[in-house]
């Protein structure tokens, strides 16, 4: 069986054509680049903001614990239902889970830096845009780049379960394979979204492994808790 | 909202909201186990925890629906048999929760070990009966993180026939009726809440002793 997947996966032809695995492939990294981006463009500034003034710690943390609980085939039937069906709606509806994990981090990050640390650059003179920029957001890059990381996780994870709502990606081998009994298909793209996920998982680490100062570098241990559950 | 709907298919409802506890329900208890077993030998021989996480970190990283179909291959079930759901959650309740029994019994104070040590407990009776209970509030910590998690995620499994309450999202989706999703998406919030509040109080009832100034 385990042979059968490995022929069905090296077989030239199914690489290509407007359904074979490499457009598939590009579809899925599509639909989850161009939701982190919106999800990154809503969480970060709103993250830096509550982290820096502690404003509103309350009403986020509320609403990142609600998140956890939302059944993320759920949401997307939901949004689709409600606008329609496409790409837009699909992309809203996996922007409404990318957000929730970039935004708990950035702020916990931010909020988490040292008072010592932040009183010190007051007082050699910084203003508080510098405080968030040349302090804050350096020391809170592990703690933001693990944040993206588990939303990139749920992105990969319900781009493929958004297949039902027919959109491309690798999703659709799965919901077509199930729906015309083709296991062999449906194995092909569980297997090749595992293998996204999981590369993708390490692109991001390596990124944000370098981006982060090397002086932080020592002390990069984030918490359990910081790698939220993704569905 | 199509009140005499919900009236109509109690039955279906109801049974739905069963299935979904138990789908979600049995992967936390046994994962629950793999992972205290698996946290203590890691706890204990230090060189197995580094691989470990790297493992319960790969199988954290493959999406739901994606090990959902795996599992087949490797249990030799059917791919409707709901066994594939439940192996799979319990792979990542044990994956997640691993790392968070290590962390709650590196975080018992050495001193109390110590004690423990000194008054001639053997290692597994020392970690059994004082480490782990220390560690409760830890432990539960991660519990409710996993718990809600699968609860959201049983849903998944909707797409292959088996998904609980997410059978009213794939249900309402092919007739386009609001109505079932949203009760569908609206029981799955209150399973997860009441299941959050049960956990709460369970740790309250097993650590009396934490119960002044205690924020978990």
């Amino acid at each position: 069986m385990i042979d059968d997947v490995g022929t069905y996966l090296t077989d030239p032809a199914r690489w290509q054509g407007s359904r074979g695995f490499l457009t598939r492939i590009v579809e899925h990294v599509e639909y989850v680049g161009s939701a982190l981006l919106v999800a990154l463009v809503i969480a970060l500034p709103l993250g830096l903001l509550i982290g820096h003034t502690r404003k509103g710690v309350g009403v986020a943390v509320n609403a990142v614990n609600a998140s956890r609980s939302l059944p993320s085939l759920g949401v997307v039937i939901l949004v689709v239902l409600v606008s329609g069906l496409g790409r837009a709606p699909v992309l809203v509806a996996l922007t409404i889970l990318a957000v929730p994990p970039i935004l708990n981090a950035t702020y916990a990050g931010v909020s988490g830096v040292d008072q010592g640390t932040v009183r010190a650059a007051r007082g050699m003179g910084m203003t508080e845009r510098q405080v968030l920029w040349q302090v804050e957001l350096p020391m809170a890059l592990p703690l933001v780049w693990s944040g993206i990381r588990s939303a990139t996780l749920q992105l990969v994870a319900t781009a493929t379960i958004a297949a039902y709502v027919a959109i491309g990606g690798l999703g659709r081998y799965v919901i077509d394979g199930f729906a015309t009994f083709a296991f062999d298909e449906m194995l092909a793209g569980a297997v090749l979204v595992a293998l996204l996920a999981i590369v993708l998982d390490l692109v991001l680490a390596l990124v944000g492994h370098f981006s982060v100062s090397p002086g932080l570098r020592a002390a990069n241990r984030t918490p359990s808790s910081s790698r939220s559950a993704t569905a | 909202m199509d009140w005499g709907w919900i009236v109509d298919n109690a039955d279906l409802i109801g049974g739905l909201l069963v299935e979904h506890l138990w789908l979600s329900g049995i992967p936390v208890v046994a994962g629950l186990v793999v992972a205290l077993v698996l946290g203590v030998l890691a706890h204990t021989y230090r060189w197995s925890y580094p691989p470990l996480l790297a493992l319960a970190g790969v199988v954290y990283t493959i999406p739901s629906l994606a090990l959902f179909i795996v599992m087949p291959l490797v249990l030799g079930t059917d791919v409707l048999d709901p066994l594939n759901i439940v192996v799979a959650l319990t792979l990542y309740t044990s994956a997640l929760l691993v790392r968070t029994v290590v962390d709650g019994l590196d975080a018992v104070p050495p001193a109390v070990r110590q004690a423990a040590v000194g008054m001639g407990y053997p290692a597994l009776r020392r970690i059994v009966t004082v480490e782990l209970p220390i560690a409760i509030p830890v432990i539960v910590a991660g519990l409710r993180v996993v718990t809600v998690a699968n609860i959201s995620m049983v849903s998944v499994g909707a797409l292959l026939g088996i998904g609980g309450l997410g059978e009213l999202f794939t249900a309402g989706f092919q007739l386009r009726f609001f109505t079932e999703i949203l009760v569908g998406l609206v029981l799955s919030l209150l399973l997860a809440v009441a299941a959050d509040a049960l956990l709460v109080l369970a740790q309250r009832r097993a650590t009396p002793w934490d119960r002044l100034g205690s924020t978990a």
